[in-house]
C-alpha cells in the first residue's frame, strides 16, 4: 500500500527531517508512528498524502508514484486517503452532518450518495443521534469522531491520523482507538503517529520509531519504548 | 461543470461579499472611481479625436493662379495638380468668384477693385490623406502659372500634438487608476480566503479541485468589478447625453460636432463593464494564486 524508496527530506531552513527512509506498509496494516517531538514523524505522513514532497527518493501509494504525480492529480490522491488531526479541523458553523457532508460536497458527489454515506458514516462512528449539533456542543472525543467520520466518508483505502488521541483523556481516546479497530478490520490501511504509551502497549500493532528522520525501529507487536 | 456546483459557488461567493462588508465596500468604490475617470477620459478623447479627424478633413490648399495667366495655362496647370498622386479633388474657382468672396467677407467698399480685379483664378485642392498636404502644397508651389500656395500650415499637427499628449498623460492615469482598484479588490479577496482559511484547509485535504476552491473568490473578483461598474456606467449615459442635448444645437460650425450618444455611449458603457469584470478577475488571481497554492 505504502512503500518508500531511500526517501530524504531537507527543508528551506536546512533542518532535515527524512533522512533515507525506506519502508514497506501492507494493504490493511495498522501501523504505529511512535518518536520523540521533532524526530520526522509528521514529515514522514505529511509525505504520503503529498502535503510535503521528499527532496530525493520515491514513494509509492497504491502503486502510483507520488513524484510523477502533476499538481492537478494531487486532489484525485486525496480522495483515497483520509486524514485525521489532533485538533479535529471542524468547521464551527456547520452542524455534525454538514461537517462530513462537506467532504462529499466539494467533491461533488450526488446529493443521494452524500446523504446515504453520511447517514451510514455517522452510525459507524455512534453518533447518529447528535448530527444536527454543532461541534461546540461536543465534547473533544465526539469532534474527534466527527473528525474520523469525516476522513473515511468517501471510504478510502488509507487512513492517515496525527495524534488522534492527543487531546484526549484515557478513557475517550480507547473510544477512538475503537473506531480505528473497526475500520481497519474493514480492510483500511491505518498509520497512526501518536505519543500515547498506554495505547500502542494496549492495542498492539506494528510500531515504527522515528527518530533524526530516521525509521531505527520496525517492529510488528511493537512496544511504545524510546528515551524521551 | 455541474449546475448544483455552480449554483454553490455562487452562494459562497455573494455570502462573502456580506461578509467583508468594508472591505466590499471600499473596492466598489474604488473600482466606480477609476470608471467614472475612464469613462469620461474616454469620452473626451473620442470627441477630440473626431474634432482633430474633422478640422484634418478639412484641410485644403488654396492655390492662386498667376492673375497674368490665361484661361488656358489655368486649365492646363489645373490639370496639373488633378494628376499629382494622392490628390482627391480640384476645385476650380474663376477670378470674379473669388473677389466676390472677399467683398462679402470684407466689406461693399472693396467692389471698386471690380473695374481692375488684382486676384488670380484659384484652385482649392484636397488630399485623399490629409497628411500629404504640405508635400503637396509644395510641388503645386513648383508649377509655373502658380503665384501662391495657402494652407493651414502646423495648425493641423499643433493639434494632433495637443491630443497626443493629453491620451499618453490619460493612460498613465488610467493605467495607475486600474492597478490601485485591482489592488483593492485582491486585498478583498484576501480577506475573504484568510477567513474562509479553515474550510479551504478541509477541502484540499479532502480533494477538492484546486478549480473548485478557486472559482467563488474570482466570482467575487467579477461581481465587485460589476457592481463597481453601475455608477460610472449610469452617470456617464446620463451626463452625455445631457451635454449632448445642451451642446449639439450650439456648436452650429461642422468641424466641431459631438458624437451622436447612440450607440456611442453604448460601446462606452460596453467597454466599462468588461473593464470592472476584468478588474475584479485580475484582483482575485493576484491574491487567489498566491494563497492556493498546493
Amino acid at each position: 500500500m505504502i512503500k518508500m524508496n531511500d526517501v530524504y527530506k531537507k527543508y528551506s531552513n536546512g533542518v532535515v527531517a527524512a533522512n533515507g527512509i525506506t519502508i514497506d506498509i501492507d494493504r490493511g496494516e495498522f501501523v504505529y508512528v511512535v518518536g520523540p517531538s521533532g524526530a520526522g514523524k509528521s514529515t514522514f505522513i505529511k509525505m504520503m498524502y503529498r502535503e510535503e514532497s521528499p527532496t530525493s527518493g520515491q514513494i509509492f501509494i497504491d502503486g502510483t508514484d507520488l513524484g510523477s504525480l502533476k499538481n492537478k492529480q494531487i486532489p484525485y490522491l486525496r480522495r483515497q486517503i483520509g486524514v485525521v488531526f489532533q485538533d479535529f479541523k471542524l468547521l464551527p458553523k456547520l452542524s455534525v452532518y454538514e461537517n462530513v457532508a462537506f467532504a462529499l460536497e466539494v467533491i461533488e458527489e450526488t446529493p443521494a450518495e452524500i446523504r446515504k454515506k453520511v447517514t451510514d458514516v455517522l452510525a459507524l462512528v455512534g453518533l447518529s443521534q447528535k448530527a444536527r449539533m454543532f461541534p461546540n456542543e461536543l465534547s473533544g472525543g465526539e469532534q474527534q469522531r466527527v473528525s474520523i467520520a469525516r476522513s473515511i466518508v468517501n471510504e478510502p483505502k488509507l487512513v492517515i491520523a496525527d495524534e488522534p488521541t492527543g487531546n484526549l483523556d484515557p478513557d475517550t481516546s480507547l473510544g477512538i482507538m475503537n473506531i480505528f479497530e473497526k475500520i481497519n478490520n474493514r480492510g483500511t490501511t491505518i498509520i497512526m503517529a501518536t505519543h500515547n504509551k498506554d495505547i500502542v502497549n494496549k492495542i498492539r500493532h506494528r510500531v515504527l520509531l522515528v527518530e533524526g528522520g530516521m525509521i531505527t525501529r520496525d517492529e510488528y507487536e511493537g512496544e511504545y519504548s524510546y528515551e524521551g | 461543470m455541474k449546475a448544483r456546483t455552480l449554483g454553490r459557488h455562487f452562494r459562497e461567493s455573494f455570502k462573502s461579499l456580506g461578509r467583508n462588508g468594508w472591505m466590499t465596500f471600499a473596492s466598489i468604490s474604488a473600482v466606480a472611481v477609476t470608471l467614472l475617470l475612464v469613462g469620461s477620459f474616454i469620452v473626451m478623447m473620442m470627441n477630440l479625436n473626431k474634432m482633430a479627424d474633422n478640422i484634418e478633413n478639412d484641410v485644403e490648399i488654396k492655390v492662386v493662379a498667376d492673375a497674368a495667366a490665361s484661361d488656358a495655362a489655368v486649365k492646363e496647370l489645373q490639370e496639373k495638380v488633378e494628376s499629382i498622386d494622392g490628390v482627391a479633388s480640384v476645385e476650380y474657382a474663376s477670378r470674379e468668384e473669388e473677389l466676390d468672396k472677399v467683398i462679402k467677407q470684407y466689406g461693399k467698399e472693396l467692389a471698386l477693385y471690380k473695374q481692375s480685379n488684382p486676384l488670380g483664378d484659384a484652385l482649392y485642392v484636397k488630399a485623399a490623406d490629409p497628411h500629404n498636404t504640405a508635400e503637396i502644397a509644395k510641388e503645386i508651389d513648383t508649377y509655373e502659372y502658380t503665384a501662391e500656395v495657402v494652407y493651414g500650415a502646423g495648425k493641423v499637427e499643433k493639434l494632433f500634438n495637443v491630443v497626443k499628449i493629453s491620451r499618453n498623460v490619460g493612460l498613465i492615469l488610467i493605467l495607475a487608476l486600474l492597478f490601485t482598484a485591482m489592488f483593492l479588490i485582491s486585498n478583498t479577496i484576501r480577506l475573504t480566503i484568510i477567513a474562509r482559511g479553515r474550510e479551504i484547509e478541509i477541502m484540499k485535504l479532502v480533494g477538492a479541485t484546486n478549480s473548485f476552491v478557486r472559482i467563488p473568490f474570482i466570482l467575487e473578483g467579477i461581481w465587485l468589478g460589476i457592481l463597481g461598474s453601475i455608477i460610472p456606467i449610469t452617470a456617464i449615459s446620463i451626463a452625455y447625453q445631457q451635454i449632448y442635448a445642451y451642446w449639439q444645437p450650439k456648436l452650429v460650425n461642422e468641424m466641431f460636432q459631438l458624437l451622436k450618444p447612440m450607440p456611442f455611449i453604448l460601446q462606452v458603457d460596453g467597454l466599462l463593464l468588461f473593464m470592472g469584470v476584468f478588474i475584479g478577475v485580475w484582483g482575485s488571481l493576484m491574491s487567489v494564486r498566491k494563497f492556493l497554492k498546493v
